[in-house]
């Protein structure tokens, strides 16, 4: 069971960055929890079995951001993850983060193990036939040692297609005060829509074709 | 609407453990943001009644952001403050204009009552400056276990010709207060001071 010590919710609404403003804002948004690093202090070999522990946190961070953001999950079109480790720990506890945040948001924005059996040849809520299930893609991710108030810069890339260029972003997470040295803090970021001014061609959503998570 | 908002940011702040025991419950402060444009950057106005109003339209507005991201009724709000950061166009005094007039007012409206001073913040500032949003008990200045403080910050703002906002409002006082002091239990809510 992780204790953790302390949630910070960010939402974002951007009206315009100085260009015509769209029909409807950007919302963009990030969930950080502060925990203890319960391998703080020394060098431990064998790290991965806390990935375990590590899995109803990803997923309740993920449900938490989605309330927050105040948004369904077929209305998220991007995300990412991060990790700060407070200066007693190293970066791999930080690449702990990995697969209970990455697969954990990914569960809650509706990919499943065998998503292209699961899903193939129905149209899901928001999606067409062709789609197989939803969160393709691979969770773009940051990861740092740092001090309380360390900023990390968490890279967005489209949920179902990591090349489609519109939706390439980042959003800064930063928690005044964490981590501490003994402290992790992991992150999730989600975005409804590309950049607010997004107008670099590239691969379009409407363009996804390969439903393989890139293209 | 007269503030031309560029961009708004919420947090949420909760604290569930501290030193180790268990925060209960736990200590919650939200923080709303507003970036607007500074409609007197790079110009000495002598009237300034215009940031006037948008400080009376954003007390409102960032206000209401904090009593939702918390989830609470408005009554249940504990302590609030203010703060501004003006960008190199503008001047201290703009951030003035917004906090001191009218925000206070609006702001109140939205947290129920508000007997006591809303405490404030100010500075000049570049991209990402952060500003610590001082807190106060809403009906009781002296109530001692909610002196706090929650840091304020936009990645992006204030560009010079920007100002950023903030509102700060609270659930709770922070976490495992010790220090004696007027207690929320002996707020007597009408002079704004005990």
């Amino acid at each position: 069971m992780i204790e953790v010590r302390r949630v910070l919710c960010h939402v974002e609404d951007v009206f315009h960055e100085f260009g015509p403003p769209p029909a409807i804002p950007l919302r963009r948004g990030s969930i950080a929890a502060v925990i203890k690093n319960v391998f703080a202090g020394r060098y431990v070999q064998n790290i991965a079995p806390f990935m375990e522990e590590l899995k109803p946190l990803g997923v309740d961070l993920a449900k938490r951001l989605l309330e927050v953001l105040d948004r369904s999950p077929a209305a998220i079109q991007g995300y990412g993850k991060a990790a700060v480790v407070g200066a007693e720990g190293e970066l791999e506890h930080g690449a702990l983060w990995h697969s209970p945040g990455g697969y954990g948001m990914r569960e809650v924005l509706g990919w499943t193990q065998d998503g292209a059996a699961a899903g193939a040849g129905e149209a899901g809520p928001g999606r067409s036939a062709l789609q197989p299930g939803n969160a393709l893609a691979i969770v773009a991710s940051t990861k740092k040692v740092g001090g309380p108030g360390t900023p990390i810069d968490v890279p967005l890339t489209h949920l179902n297609a990591s090349y489609v260029r519109s939706h390439l972003d980042a959003i800064e997470v930063r928690v005044p005060g964490a981590p501490a040295a003994d402290e992790v803090v992991y992150i999730l970021a989600m975005s409804c829509g590309p950049r607010v001014h997004e107008r670099l061609g590239g691969l379009r959503v409407d363009e996804i074709e390969r439903w393989d998570g890139q293209k | 609407m007269i503030a031309a908002i560029r961009k708004i940011v919420v947090q949420l702040d909760e604290i569930r453990m501290e030193m180790g025991r268990a925060v209960e419950p736990p200590t919650r402060r939200a923080v709303a943001m507003a970036v607007i444009a500074n409609p007197f950057a790079g110009k000495y106005a002598e009237n300034l009644d215009v940031l006037t109003t948008i400080g009376e339209e954003l007390g409102g507005l960032l206000g209401a952001k904090c009593v939702a991201a918390l989830g609470i009724r408005p009554e249940d709000a504990h302590s609030y403050g203010k703060a501004a950061i003006v960008g190199e166009a503008g001047e201290l005094e703009h951030a003035a204009a917004i906090l001191h007039p009218k925000m206070g007012a609006t702001l109140r409206r939205e947290v129920g009552s508000g007997a006591a001073l809303v405490p404030s913040a100010k500075k000049m500032g570049g991209l990402g400056t952060a500003i610590d949003v001082p807190l106060g008990h809403k009906d009781a200045a002296f109530v001692r276990s909610h002196f706090d403080a929650i840091e304020a910050r936009v990645a992006d703002a204030p560009r010079r010709d920007e100002i950023v906002v903030a509102i700060a409002v609270t659930d709770s006082g922070r976490p495992h207060p010790r220090v004696g002091g007027l207690q929320v239990r002996e707020i007597q809510g009408k002079d704004g001071l005990r």
